[in-house]
């Protein structure tokens, strides 16, 4: 079913807009000293338009790297990777950064966000990259925040926020310049099961507003809550399932 | 990301990181103190010496007619022995010349030398003897604070009377007024009928250690052989009259020796410029060794920075993969980071501005030499600064620009 969205890509003649991620025998080999390790080994994937997917898998099943190359942090070794239509595979540099500023929201496991810096001006970061002027920039911020229930933490800085809310506040980052995809990795690794709960719930609201969610985790009950779960193992898909929300 | 923000955002790393801010900054601070307060020096001795000194020397609108300049600097041997080769000015050149300036000045013979003068038991040493006529006085500006100048009268006759310099009064009389005793000069008793008020001194030369006494007074044979004068003094209304008198005196001297148009002047009409000359020279060393110092001190202060640049880089990595991985491209990581090493530079250099200044200040006020703030010097240390900041960032900044997002993301 690949072969003719991917043809369709290529020749561009026919648009397929509900397509957002398309990726074609996507390989990624690291030389470790002399050694090669092969950690993606030819990766076919479709995600379309406001799918909650789940990539699963144990460690050096490859499923980081695949978020990386996903994410646009990594070019692949060989293969193809199609993000709304445009081949970012073979990008350069300053290409695949505008990509990440403007197609890609990142969410971390540790939040990474600017300790000295107040919520408001976390979440602005991506907008002065996209290079955007200072009223817009607070502007736009505030509603991101906002939409994740901080509106009221605008001016606290990280440490004086608990872990649910640093994870919100990067959430509000990850989404201030409506990106394409919202690319979670591990988002509740560092958070207790409760808070772990509120994060999973601003999650299922975003998808429910027609957010794009690609979420790396290897705990099942997380998992669960994606509407589209991916395995892999051994840098190659295992099982692909869509399951009931 | 523009350059504004940039800059926004490395002032507030800045703040945050007092301490460590303050260390960086000293190399640049030290740097541009050092520049303004040794630049400031050299700019108010080249004003003393163009406003005051040549004035106290020379006299304004005034030449002086001479065997050879009185200052000068970086003279070669051959040139020297040229000078003492050359015929003295004497005394019928001093008339011939004084005669024939038609527009109105003021003119005095002088001759020097330093010697002794003697009153009682006590000696001054190491005075400078002048043989001058009555007019020296007027030209020199020095006024007289007791007593009287010598007439033209007794100039001309020759009488043993004599002006002393403040200091020589006080080294010899203490408390007792001078006036009426007699000072032994040469073996001479000369009358003593004046003192000239305190001169001070420039640059910590001092201009009381004098005696003035008639040109054809017998101390003259002292100074200079029979008929022999060192100077013709010649004070004009104005500049242009004084170029006029400049001329006219050339003239009488290059016929009175004869001298055929295409050979020199065996004279010179030496005016102030001749000191500011002589400054110059010595101000250009200072120009060389100047720099020197600054240059030191700054290439320091960018390496301090360089170094506390690399430090920043490496502690703050994983701020770097995440804004990496937030859009920012390799320019603006570059950009971020030149501009807080330009800041950091900046803003020591700003301190060193301030504190070069208060240099300044504390300068003119404990020491003789006389400082001012040249605006250049302020202009330059700023320029300097920044550049230091953005030339030591450069291996840092880019250092920075080139991290993998991903090997940053994951660092501790």
């Amino acid at each position: 079913m690949t072969a003719p969205a991917l043809q369709a890509f290529r020749t561009g003649d026919t648009p397929l807009p509900e397509i957002v991620i398309l990726t074609h025998k996507l390989t990624r080999q690291y030389d470790m000293g002399g050694e090669v390790v092969r950690a993606l080994q030819g990766v076919s994937l479709q995600i379309k338009k406001n799918e909650y997917v789940a990539v699963m898998g144990p460690s050096g099943s490859g499923k980081s790297t695949l978020m990386n190359l996903i994410g646009c942090l990594d070019t692949p070794t060989s293969g193809e990777y199609w993000l709304n239509a445009q081949k970012v595979s073979d990008l350069d540099d300053d290409a695949l950064a505008r990509i990440r500023n403007k197609e890609i929201g990142f969410v971390f496991q540790t939040f990474n966000l600017l300790p000295r810096a107040t919520a408001l001006h976390n979440v602005e970061l991506p907008l002065i990259y996209a290079g955007h002027g200072a009223r817009e920039r607070r502007a736009q911020a505030a509603h991101a925040l906002e939409r994740v229930g901080l509106a009221d933490r605008m001016a606290h800085r990280p440490n004086e926020l608990s872990g649910g809310q640093r994870q919100r506040v990067a959430i509000a980052r990850a989404l201030v310049n409506e990106p394409s995809i919202l690319l979670a990795d591990e988002p509740t690794g560092n958070l207790d099961s409760t808070t772990s709960g509120e994060i999973m719930q601003v999650f299922a609201a975003l998808h429910g507003q027609g957010q794009t969610i690609v979420m790396v985790t290897h705990e099942h009950d997380i998992a669960a809550h994606a509407a589209r779960v991916v395995t892999l193992r051994d840098g190659l898909i295992a099982t692909d399932q869509r399951q009931a929300a | 990301m523009p350059v504004f923000e940039a800059f926004r955002l490395a002032l507030q790393t800045i703040r945050a990181q007092k301490l460590k801010s303050g260390f960086s900054l000293l190399g640049v601070f030290i740097g541009v103190a050092s520049l303004i307060a040794a630049w400031s020096i050299v700019n108010g001795v080249n004003r003393y010496m163009t406003e005051k000194f040549a004035q106290t020397l020379y006299g304004v609108n005034t030449f002086q007619l001479r065997r050879r300049p009185m200052f000068a600097a970086n003279v070669p041997d051959s040139v020297w022995r040229a000078w003492r080769r050359r015929p003295r000015i004497k005394f019928s050149d001093a008339e011939a010349v004084t005669a024939a300036l038609t527009m109105p000045v003021v003119t005095a013979w002088q001759s020097d030398d330093n010697g002794s003068v003697f009153y009682g038991g006590k000696e001054a040493r190491d005075i400078q003897l002048v043989a001058a006529s009555e007019r020296y006085f007027e030209i020199k500006n020095l006024r007289i604070a007791i007593g009287r100048p010598f007439t033209a009268q007794e100039n001309r006759s020759g009488v043993p009377v004599a002006v002393l310099g403040d200091a020589v009064a006080k080294r010899l009389f203490v408390d007792r007024t001078p006036l009426e005793r007699s000072v032994r000069i040469g073996g001479i008793g000369y009358r003593v009928i004046g003192v000239v008020e305190k001169q001070g001194s420039v640059l910590g030369f001092p201009l009381d250690r004098f005696v003035v006494v008639p040109a054809f007074a017998p101390a003259q044979s002292l100074v200079n052989p029979p008929g022999v004068v060192d100077a013709l003094l010649v004070k004009a209304r104005s500049e242009v009259e004084m170029r006029e008198a400049m001329e006219v005196a050339e003239g009488v001297m290059r016929s009175r020796r004869h001298l055929r148009p295409n050979q020199d002047n065996n004279f010179v009409l030496d005016t102030s410029e001749g000191v500011q000359r002589f400054w110059a020279g010595i101000s250009r060393i200072l120009v060389v060794v100047l720099p020197g110092v600054v240059i030191v001190s700054l290439v320091i202060g960018g390496i301090v920075i360089m170094n506390i640049m690399l430090m920043s880089v490496a502690e703050r990595t994983r701020e770097i993969g995440l804004r990496k991985s937030l859009g920012a491209r390799r320019r603006d990581v570059l950009r971020q980071f030149l501009a807080e090493s330009a800041a950091l530079a900046t803003v020591g250099a700003a301190f060193g501005i301030v504190a070069g200044i208060g240099l300044t200040l504390l300068i003119n006020a404990v020491s003789p030499l006389p400082a001012s703030v040249s605006p250049a010097s302020v202009v330059l240390g700023v320029i300097m600064g920044a550049g230091v900041g953005v030339i030591a960032g450069v291996y840092p900044a880019s250092r920075a620009a080139r991290l993998d997002p991903i090997a940053a993301l994951r660092q501790e």
